[in-house]
Formats: structure tokens, sequence, C-alpha cells
């Protein structure tokens, strides 16, 4: 090994320490945010240190492609809203795992005999990053609302499965070495794009989480199997962390939302399910003078944010809201699902960006006893997170999926834009109870309706 | 036996994924899978060497179109995790 190796060698080295160190430091919310620091010094000194391997030319190349990514990447990270990170973290994730399949093309393709354990991983890897790439990016497509509804029909798990057998048994030709003119390489490729499209295109907006967490974790293993194909130990390290880390995050993901990874994977029927769906009696409206009031003169009000409040971009003036009923000496406290949102922690984020204060925030299990002796729930933009049929119905979708009580509070109040059902489809029983009135309208228009109202008082 | 070490890579690098979020909460789910998507942006490193020691023209495009990717997983990764993260501070500071 030349002195330039060993320097390279010892500063990837360093940079997977860093990674790992990151990595634990941001899975405590007090250490977090040096964490993603660390990993990025860890990031700036591997890619720094990667222009003087040995051998690397085309430097005005590589230099446009990094400006390119760093210019379009770096833009739309910081443009876009809070609301909107879910799907940003399926793209930027679908672009690692397209360049780890880019990484496994290029080696395939060299006019050089790659060893049956390097070119078997080389394709292994590339399979899974052409999966993690496209089905991505169809995440990405489903959550911005530029691809609508979901796509099922008969069959559609056998065909691919025969898409995935035939990636598999067309690699296994290659790495046999019947691949004279990288035909069969470029078939692989091709077929792995489109199972990743095919994978995506059945799974409900409700479960994209999950999937963006697998396809993380895929993209891990892919850079992993590509590092092992470039003998680059920061790769290997690196992905195969994230990779075994993201597989757990995801697992936990689908716990909490009351599924396993294979129900979101493989959702059967052509439709989504909907059963238990005829709930009695009838939903009964209230004007936000009115709801503004009962809670100005409550006791204690405990807030339920869920996605229709972020699409609103409503956390504002429910903090204002908030604050308005603190000072009336209510007692004021935030109720978070885990899955309240469209990812664990969405609801979190969003609220500390309007300021609400780490303190009056909740978790599930913190909360649930309190609804009982709570006067008012108000329940903004969340859906299948408060419908108690969880507790009642085993033939309901979402029979035994942790829910929120915001069924035993006196009084409910639910700021709902229609009549229609959450993202499962399933009639939330809530709205009918004798206790719960409907507040119609925009998450935020109504939400300032309330504090105009409370400040009328 | 550089098989044989690569398996143990790989092996103690999944345990190793596997204890250091073990014990995260709920609310850092999202901003840990922001940046763990950050993480496996080192591709990078591999991409620009697969790009540096491309010769055809096909090598040369798909290599340049891994580069472009992999900077975008990178850089749009770690300013996503850091915004998502940055809620994390003020809400202390606000203490």
């Amino acid at each position: 090994m030349s002195s330039v190796e060993t320097i390279i060698q010892s500063i990837y080295v360093v940079a997977a320490v860093l990674f790992i160190v990151g990595l634990k430091r941001m899975s405590s919310p007090t250490t977090a945010r040096t964490g993603i620091i660390w990993a990025g010094i860890g990031m700036l000194m591997a890619t720094i240190a990667t222009f003087f391997y040995p051998g690397v030319e085309n430097f005005v190349l590589i230099a446009v492609a990094i400006l390119l990514g760093t210019v379009i990447a770096g833009y739309t990270a910081k443009k876009v809203g809070m609301t909107e990170m879910p799907e940003m973290i399926a793209l930027y994730n679908g672009m690692g795992g397209g360049a780890a399949a880019a990484i496994a093309a290029v080696e395939l393709f060299k006019d050089h005999h790659l060893s049956i354990s390097v070119a078997t991983l080389a394709l292994i890897g590339g399979i899974i990053g052409s999966i993690s790439f496209t089905g991505s990016l169809i995440a990405f497509g489903k959550l911005q609302g530029m691809i609508k509804g979901t796509f099922r029909f008969k069959g559609q798990h056998q065909i691919n499965l025969v898409l995935l057998l035939g990636s598999v048994v067309l690699s296994a030709l290659v790495v046999a070495g019947f691949d004279a003119d990288a035909t069969l390489v470029i078939m692989v490729f091709v077929i792995a794009l489109i199972l990743g499209i095919a994978m995506t295109m059945p799974i409900g907006g409700g479960d994209m989480a999950v999937i963006i967490s697998l396809y993380n974790a895929l993209t891990g293993l892919a850079v992993g199997f590509e590092g092992y194909v470039l003998q680059n130990y920061s790769m290997i390290i690196a992905g195969t962390v994230v990779g075994a880390a993201g597989t757990l995050l995801t697992q936990l993901m689908a716990k909490a939302m009351n599924k396993t990874l294979i129900s979101v994977l493989f959702p059967f029927g052509e439709t989504a399910q909907v059963s238990g769906g005829e709930a009695e009696g009838e939903m009964k409206p209230i004007e936000a003078g009115d709801a503004g009031i009962m809670m100005a003169f409550a006791q204690k009000v405990i807030i339920i944010p869920g996605y229709g409040m972020a699409v609103a971009q409503a956390q504002q003036k429910v903090w204002e809201l908030s604050q308005l009923l603190i000072g009336k000496g209510v007692d004021v406290k935030f109720a978070i699902h885990p899955v309240a949102g469209r990812m664990p922690g969405h609801m979190n984020v969003l609220l500390a960006e309007a300021g609400v204060p780490y303190e009056l925030i909740f978790d599930e299990d913190e909360i649930n006893q309190e609804f009982k002796s709570c006067d008012v729930a108000l329940v903004i933009g969340a859906n299948d997170v408060v419908n108690p049929i969880a507790r009642t119905d085993p033939s309901s979708e979402i029979y035994g999926m942790p829910i929120l009580n915001a069924d035993y509070a006196s009084n409910v109040i639910v700021v709902k834009r229609g009549q229609g059902t959450g993202f499962s489809g399933i009639e939330n029983v809530l709205f009918f109870l004798d206790n719960t009135r409907m507040l119609y309208g925009d998450g935020q228009a109504v939400a300032t309706d309330l504090v105009n109202s409370i400040k009328e008082l | 036996m550089e098989t044989f070490i690569a398996i143990y890579i790989f092996m103690l690098a999944a345990f190793t994924g596997l204890e250091v979020i073990s014990k995260v909460p709920a609310i850092l789910h999202t901003p840990l899978m922001s940046g763990s998507n950050f993480i496996h942006g080192v591709v990078l490193v591999g991409a620009i060497i697969a790009l540096g020691m491309a010769e055809t023209n096909l090598e040369k495009t798909i290599g340049f179109f891994g580069v472009f990717l992999a900077s975008g997983n990178a850089v749009g990764g770690y300013v996503v995790t850091e915004r998502m993260l940055e809620m994390f501070k003020s809400k202390k500071e606000n203490e």
C-alpha cells in the first residue's frame, strides 16, 4: 500500500467511526443535532479523500456531476416545507439507490473479469438499488399527489414474483459467464427498475412511511454490496449499518401502525378492504364561535393533530389558539399518536417548528388516561388514530391498533374538511358519537376562526 | 480470505446498526430515517471511484449519472435532516 493509499484508508476509517457515532447521537433527542454534524464531517472527509484515490481520473466530469447534484438537491431540500419532508426523504433515498445501481452497472460493463463473488454482489446490489430507485420515485410521486390511487389487480404479486425470479435467473447467467455483450446485464437492470414501480404502485398512501423506510434500508444494503465490489470498507460499513438500522426502524414503524411488513408489501384484494363501515347516528356540526366558547371555559383541552393539520399548514394558528387558552387558565396538552401524519414523529417536528414547547407534547401511552378527565378533545386533521372501532370491531382492518381515546373526553370537536373517510377508507365511529361535534373547514381557516372567537370573549 | 473478512465486517456492521438505534423514541423516527438516508450517501465515494476509473463513453455516462444521484443523496439528505433536527435545538433554547 502506497503512503497516499494509507492516508486515504485511514480517513475512511475515521469517516466510518463518525458515521456510527453520528447515528448513535441522532437516536437521542438531546444529542440529535450534533449527530448529523458528526456524520456530515465524516462524509466531507471521505469525499475529499476519494479525489486522491489512485487511478481516479475524469475530474471535470466528477466535479460537474457533484455540482449539479449538490445545487439541485441542496436547493430543493432548503426550499420544501416541513410537511413535505417525507417525500423528500424518499426522493434523496431513491437517488442513493440509483447511484448504487449505477456503480454496479459501470463495474459490470467494464471489460474485466469479475470474480464470482464480486459479480454476484454487484448484481444483487444493482437489483436492490434499482428497485429502491424507481420504488422511491413512485413513493415520492404518490406523496406529492402526482400519482393518485392504488393500482391493484389479480395476480399482481405473482407477476412481481416472476419479475424477481427473472432478474435472479438472468443474473445467474451473467455470473456464469453467458453474457458476451452485456445484453443480459441491461435486462437485469431493466427488470429490476420495472419491479420497483410494480411493487410500489399498489401500496396505499397511509403505508408510504413504512415503504420509504424499507427502501432506505434497501439502499443501505445495496451501498454495502457495491462497497464489497469496489473493496471500499467505508461503504460496506456505512451501508450495512444503515441496512440493519433501517430494517429495525421499518419494523418499529409497521408495529406502531399495527401492521406487519408483509401486509404492507402485499396488500391483497383489488381495493382496500373496508369493513365495519356502517356507523350509527349522524354527524352533528358546530360553529367555530360555539366551539371557541366551549374550549375557553373548559378546564382541560387536549389537542390531537393529524395529517390534515400539516396539509392546512395550521400548526402556527393551533399554537396561537393554545396560547390564548392557556392565557385563560385552560390546561392545554397535545396528544400525538405514533403514526399521526405520514411518518412517525412528523407531528412533533411540525409542532416544534410552530414553537410548541416540548413539555406540552405527549405520546399516546403518556396521555391516554387523561382523556377521561378532559373537557374538550380537539381533533384537528386526524382520523384513523382516534377511531374507537380499533378497540371494538375485530373485523375492522385497524382492529387492535392502539388509538388515542378521544371518545372518552366529555366533548369532542373534530375539525375536518369534509365528510369523507380517512386514509384507510374506514368510517370513523367517533364522528357519530353523541358527544362529538363536527367543525367543517380547512384547518388553518378554522383555527383562525377559533382564535378570533376566543379573542372576542 | 478477503471474502471472509468482508463477511465478518458485514456481520459486525449489521449488529452495530441494530444496537445503535435500538432505544430510539418515536419522535425521532423520521429524523433518524432521514439521518440514515444521509449516511448511505457515502455511495458518493463509490460513484466517484466508478466514474474516475470509467473508460468508455457508456461507462462515463452511467458513472456521471451515478455521481450526480449520489451527491443528491448526500446533500439533500444532510440538509433535510439538519432542518428537522434544528427544531429540537430551538425547543431546548426556548426552555
